[in-house]
């Protein structure tokens, strides 16, 4: 821009700039679009295929046997509920308390090598995690179980809520912690009832993240808890669950399988969808304070 | 000055973060009932020597301190000290305001009560959250929202919320970390004023960058300068008639 045509060359640079801008918020706008359309997709399919299929009975019966008309997946349902919230009682507790350690031992080389093997279990397929669950529960107790598959997703879901819960603490101000001690608080009160509180509800968005992930899990419940087509709620014996179930009847080769399959699988992700809008609700009037 | 009257008395004491040694051998000693203020240039040792008073240095990771700090005769640094029941006794209002974000404004100022455990009455707290606001002359600011959030407050009400929240407890000594920093002028003012009123039931130390500030509200003033107590002495004496050579240049702007 030449000094002499400085009006000019301003609104030239100017018009250039909003073009800049203008087609970088057509392509940000587009590549949001873009990642909506398989979800919306997805849920859309889910609803015209599985919809038909879900009635009453779906919720309250058994697997029908081939052939026979009607049926459901009542023990499916409860399966997964139990699976998941076994999985929920052990990982949570271990998971949050290692988040809170991390976050208040950053430079610890323990803290540091736990950080670490926390990332890398992130990446290990769920497959293997399954094995693992295999080998220390399965082999010693003689056979599957709900316990087993229960420790297979817990083991997937203590890193995620770990690195998170580390994550929402450091975010608390420091001045919070300090401002607590100095009024003779002991230390262990502080770190519960101000700084884990103030995190709380980025601590329930952590663990509802992670429960949505392991509540979708069907190859570590493929040799944990197996499956079972009659009804069981007991911690030591195979039970259903509704991923392995849709696994099974999807690809079998039974229309009216097939139709069950697309029904539990819209089950299955109305429930997650309830969970998570249920946590939000619960932790709603607490994230609304910490504003 | 009659020792009896001495309420915090420092000797020979030592900090350290990691290697860097912060603090040289300070002595000095604080009159109960009275306000002292710590000025200084930044990094100085004022905000070090404070925490060290009611043992907050330390919760830093690698902070560590020796000598004596006597509250009443007794050494805050001895074995058998709870640093707990120290921070009790000696309350801390920071730089920056630090209301509970979870918290009401009538739970702010109990907190340091109810997360203690106190076994008092609803009467009893709300006899506490009115004395301690009172105190903090926000009483009649808060009184018909006590159960709105704290951080609802302005910055000016929220230091004096901390400020309530830190006379709840009852301590015996206020420490006071550039309280006034994030303030603007007339938040600053309430909090001056209040200073000359809390001075009747407690002892006050107060750090702050500000010299009139110093001048205005302290009974005593102590310099410091690159980790050093440089001069101590009557707040008037050192205003207008120090006798070191440093502390005349700083109050007169000359420094560095």
């Amino acid at each position: 821009m030449a000094a002499g045509v400085i009006g000019i060359g301003r609104e030239t640079s100017y018009r250039y700039r909003k073009f800049k801008s203008d087609f970088m918020m057509t392509v940000t706008v587009g590549a949001t679009i873009l990642t909506l359309i398989p979800l919306f997709l997805v849920l859309g399919y889910l609803l015209t295929k599985g919809f038909s299929s879900v009635n009453w009975a779906f919720f309250t019966h058994m697997p029908a046997p081939v052939g026979e008309p009607g049926g459901g997946m009542a023990n499916a349902i409860v399966g997964t509920l139990e699976v998941v919230g076994i999985a929920i009682l052990i990982g949570v507790p271990i998971g949050v308390g290692a988040g809170l350690y991390l976050a208040s031992h950053r430079a610890d080389t323990f803290a540091n090598t736990v950080r670490f093997c926390a990332d890398v279990m992130m990446g290990v397929p769920s497959i293997v995690v399954g094995i693992f669950a295999y080998a220390v529960v399965v082999r010693p107790m003689g056979g599957f179980s709900t316990l087993a598959g229960s420790v297979a997703l817990a083991a997937i879901m203590i890193p995620l809520v770990t690195r998170t819960t580390e994550e929402m603490v450091v975010l608390v101000p420091p001045e919070l912690r300090e401002a607590s001690l100095a009024l003779g608080v002991p230390q262990w009160k502080t770190t519960l009832a101000i700084v884990a509180r103030t995190a709380l509800a980025g601590i329930a968005t952590g663990v509802i993240l992670a429960v949505a992930r392991v509540a979708g899990e069907t190859a570590p419940l493929l040799f944990t808890s197996f499956g079972n087509r009659f009804w069981s709620t007991s911690l030591f014996h195979p039970i259903n669950t509704l991923t392995v179930q849709v696994y099974t009847y999807a690809i079998s080769p039974f229309a009216d399988w097939q139709r069950q399959a697309w029904a539990g699988a819209l089950v299955l992700t109305a429930l997650v969808l309830a969970l998570e809008l249920g946590v939000r609700w619960v932790t709603g009037g607490s994230a609304k304070a910490a504003k | 000055m009659a020792d009896t009257a001495e309420k915090l008395i420092v000797k020979k004491l030592n900090a350290y973060f990691n290697k860097h040694h912060a603090l040289h051998d300070v002595t000095l000693s604080f009159a109960d009932k009275r306000v002292a203020a710590i000025i200084g240039p930044s990094g100085c040792g004022k905000s070090t020597l404070v925490r060290c008073l009611n043992r907050m240095h330390e919760v830093v990771p690698g902070a560590r301190a020796n000598g004596e700090v006597l509250l009443d005769g007794e050494n805050i640094y001895g074995d058998d000290i709870d640093p707990v029941q120290v921070r009790r006794r000696i309350g801390m209002v920071f730089q920056k305001p630090t209301p509970f974000p979870t918290m009401s404004i009538e739970d702010n100022v109990a907190a340091g009560l109810t997360l203690n455990g106190a076994s008092i009455s609803r009467a009893e707290r709300d006899q506490i959250v009115e004395r301690s606001l009172r105190q903090a002359a926000l009483w009649e600011e808060v009184k018909d929202r006590l159960r709105r959030p704290g951080a609802s407050l302005s910055g000016g009400q929220q230091q004096r919320l901390c400020v309530a929240r830190a006379l709840a407890v009852k301590p015996e000594v206020l420490l006071m970390d550039e309280p006034c920093s994030a303030l603007d002028p007339i938040s600053t003012a309430r909090i001056e004023e209040l200073l000359l009123e809390l001075k009747a039931e407690f002892t006050i130390v107060i750090v702050t960058h500000n010299m009139q500030q110093a001048a205005r509200c302290s009974d005593m003033t102590a310099f410091m300068y690159t980790g050093n107590l440089i001069e101590y002495g009557e707040t008037k004496q050192i205003f207008t008639n120090p006798t070191r050579r440093e502390t005349e240049d700083y109050i007169t702007g000359r420094f560095g």
